[in-house]
């Protein structure tokens, strides 16, 4: 390919996700944006449609992160507006002490957020989604559960597997353990997307889950009944983001068309429709948004049938050119992040060489990068670079600089000092040492770094999709939030093959590099 | 002696950290000459070759190649016009015999460099159809050794530092290489420094020998005279302990 049609290509995959600030306020799509569990899809995807629905343009980006992520892109004006809880914003945003009364609650939150952020809590869709702690039918059977006082009572019989979420906030466990006196036998952190099943499979007793998750008809579990008003109210509502809330009121008003028209039983049957049943997220909200009345009839005619049941392999084949077009981008990320930090790394490791006196820090330095969760790092980045592409690169770039500074440098440093001896003795200039005896000896070293780097990168990668980078990280984050693991595994073969590929390309560059070894 | 001296030391000192390594060393090899630096490890034989070619500069004390003060040189056009070969032979593995031996004629932009690479193969007995596109890990020891003296040869240089060139071999080799060499020296009448911790191969090789203990010359004469007229106990010592070894 010519360098130009490189550069259009880069041009065009990247040109439409990044931020538009320059652009006109007026015209710019309408971003909406979910946090990554299922619920949470389908009020976006109703947010989305509705505004569709009343002539805006909506640019969606399902799936960001955690609250810190969303909300701290919503502050930022990278997204306008996502489905949040006034419980959440309550106790971890505004970290302040729970409340049971609903209507205070949101009173407090839509004047905090207001004055501080500028942000704006819509009214209430209607329905609260709170803490639900559920166990197996069989182990309520057997020590007679039903209400948190029963937990409390077994609790040191008890393996707990909680959100990491759950289990540091005030309102969570700690909170839950100081209100009811539970003590437990053990407490496993467990993501949302596999705390069912480990649930299911008996690898852990109890786990948080939310009122109206579908999966817990799914799973046929118990939820105990908070028979001590302990956890507060988390009624479910839009969060508008500065820029709409000020200057579109008529999307404001498009979207306050669903406060109070959502029931917490109706929300449980979307989620098991979307969790259970497997039907696609865009299906789902559109019937709602016609059983409600706001919308006319699917304006795309009949649906093709889905077929949740149908294989791994034919559902592959299905979405192959989504896939590929996810693909590709991912190789972008990869391909760019990685130029990047070679362009970087690979120089200051041979600079270093001439001064080993600091070099040991400064690589230790760039190791500490490596400590940074990659999550906290794209969270850290937000309010410098907003979501997307660009944080994406950064992050990956980061953590692509270690393994190359590293090798480069322990490649140059270690090389055959015997001859880097003889060639210095023999006349040859520090540089031409650098150039002739050790670039070429450390060149199989400075290569495996990048390699490494290159594969850890594919794998980093898929998290960009919790900052809407793209990438084959979409498929397996909505995936894992509305449990399908088709759709994780469209993202994930991919993302393995694509490792081994990278792997290989860079071994034949290292061969051509290195001929005769 | 007929033309003065090609290397002088004058009273260099150097010391690492607290170390003496060279105590007020004094030194002249002659044109045409072979020195053999003699002592145990640490006695500050390698460090005082390396001054020679900068590879080590003295912390007091003037070295001097051909009448020229070093310490005012360029250290790089200096260590293209000695030649040098170390212990372990230092080939570069990812170049193959021929480019090896035409290293320092390259550096120094010499023109017909490919014709001097192969004639200092031949004068180390190595054929260059058969060895020049070898890579250094397919050669035995010996031969290895043999390009590393052929690579300092290649450039004609008058001097050569060689530091303890055949350590490394086993017997048969070392003398067969020794052999060799004596035979060059003849042929090519070089300014010689050798470092070696065998007195045998000093014997052989050199003209006069400097027994070196503790960063200074302890005696530096012919052989006939360190046996003869050893100026120290340590001196006489060496030289019993060599026969009875011998």
């Amino acid at each position: 390919m010519s360098r130009l049609a490189r550069c259009a290509l880069f041009a065009a995959t990247f040109a439409a996700p990044l931020p538009l600030a320059a652009q006109d306020r007026e015209t710019r799509p309408i971003i909406v944006a979910s946090k990554p569990f299922g619920e949470s899809y389908v009020l976006a995807e109703m947010f989305a449609q509705i505004l569709e629905a009343r002539g805006f343009r909506v640019d969606r980006r399902l799936g960001l992160g955690a609250t810190e992520i969303a909300f701290g892109a919503l502050r930022n004006g990278a997204i306008d507006v996502y489905p949040e809880y006034t419980g959440t914003g309550l106790l971890a945003i505004l970290g302040e002490r729970p409340s049971s009364d609903p209507l205070l609650v949101f009173g407090r939150v839509s004047r905090e957020f207001r004055d501080r952020y500028g942000v704006r809590w819509l009214p209430p869709l209607g329905f609260q989604n709170t803490y639900a702690i559920a166990v197996r039918r069989e182990t309520a059977r057997r020590f007679g559960l039903a209400t948190l006082s029963d937990l409390a009572r077994v609790g040191p019989r008890i393996r707990a597997g909680l959100t990491p979420d759950f289990i540091g906030r005030a309102d969570g466990l700690p909170g839950l353990a100081k209100a009811y006196g539970l003590r437990l036998a053990s407490v496993r952190a467990l993501l949302p997307a596999v705390k069912y099943q480990a649930l299911a499979a008996g690898e852990v007793d109890v786990i948080d889950g939310y009122s109206t998750d579908g999966l817990i008809a799914r799973y046929d579990l118990v939820v105990l009944r908070d028979d001590r008003g302990f956890f507060p109210p988390y009624e479910a509502a839009a969060l508008v983001g500065p820029a709409l809330a000020t200057r579109m009121p008529g999307a404001v008003a498009a979207l306050t068309e669903l406060s109070g028209r959502l029931r917490e039983q109706e929300m449980r049957e979307l989620n098991r429709r979307l969790e259970v049943g497997g039907e696609p997220v865009a299906h789902v909200a559109s019937d709602a948004l016609q059983e409600l009345g706001l919308t006319g009839p699917a304006a795309g005619g009949a649906r093709p049938a889905t077929e949740r049941r149908a294989g791994v392999a034919a559902y592959l084949w299905e979405q192959r050119g989504r896939i590929l077009d996810l693909t590709a981008r991912h190789l972008l990320l990869v391909a760019v992040s990685l130029a990047a930090a070679v362009a970087l790394a690979l120089p200051l490791g041979l600079a270093l060489e001439r001064r080993p006196a600091g070099a040991e820090s400064v690589i230790r330095g760039v190791g500490l990068l490596q400590t940074v969760p990659s999550i906290a790092l794209l969270a850290f980045m937000i309010p410098l670079l907003g979501i997307g592409v660009v944080p994406a690169l950064v992050a990956l770039f980061l953590y692509s600089l270690y393994p190359i500074l590293r090798n480069t440098y322990t490649g140059v440093r270690g090389a055959a000092p015997e001859a880097v001896g003889a060639a210095l003795a023999l006349g040859m200039t520090p540089g031409q040492v650098l150039r002739y005896v050790r670039l070429p000896l450390a060149a199989p070293v400075i290569m495996a770094g990048i390699r490494t780097a290159a594969v850890i990168d594919v794998g980093t990668a898929t998290l960009a999709a919790f900052i809407g980078a793209g990438g084959l990280g979409d498929p397996i984050a909505a995936g894992l939030a509305l449990s399908d693991t088709r759709m994780i595994l469209s993202g994930a073969l991919p993302a393995a093959l694509l490792a081994l590929v990278v792997d290989a390309g860079l071994g034949a560059v290292e061969r051509r590099l290195v001929p005769g070894r | 002696m007929q033309n003065g001296a090609a290397l002088r030391a004058v009273e260099i000192s150097k010391r690492y950290g607290s170390v003496v390594s060279l105590d007020s060393v004094s030194l002249d090899v002659h044109r045409g000459e072979c020195v053999a630096l003699i002592g145990e490890s640490g006695a500050g034989k390698t460090t005082l070759l390396r001054c020679f070619n900068r590879m080590t500069d003295p912390d007091q004390g003037q070295v001097l190649v051909d009448g020229a003060d070093v310490g005012q040189m360029d250290p790089i056009p200096l260590r293209r016009r000695v030649g040098y070969v170390p212990q372990d032979g230092g080939l570069l593995p990812h170049w193959r015999v021929r480019r090896n031996v035409a290293l320092v004629p390259w550096l120094r932009g010499l023109p017909d460099q490919a014709v001097l690479a192969e004639r200092a193969l031949r004068l180390v007995g190595l054929e260059p159809a058969t060895f020049g596109e070898r890579w250094p890990r397919d050669l035995s020891g010996g031969q290895r050794q043999r390009v590393a003296v052929a690579r300092a040869l290649a450039a004609g240089p008058d001097i050569v530092l060689l530091d303890e060139p055949f350590g490394a071999l086993d017997a048969i080799t070392r003398a067969d290489l020794q052999t060799s060499f004596l035979a060059l020296r003849a042929e090519l009448g070089l300014t010689l420094l050798l470092v070696t911790h065998d007195l045998h191969e000093a014997l052989l090789l050199a003209d006069r020998i400097a027994v070196m203990r503790e960063g200074r010359i302890e005696q530096i004469a012919p052989a006939a005279t360190l046996r003869d007229a050893p100026a120290t106990d340590y001196v006489r010592e060496l030289l019993r302990r060599a026969r009875v070894a011998g």
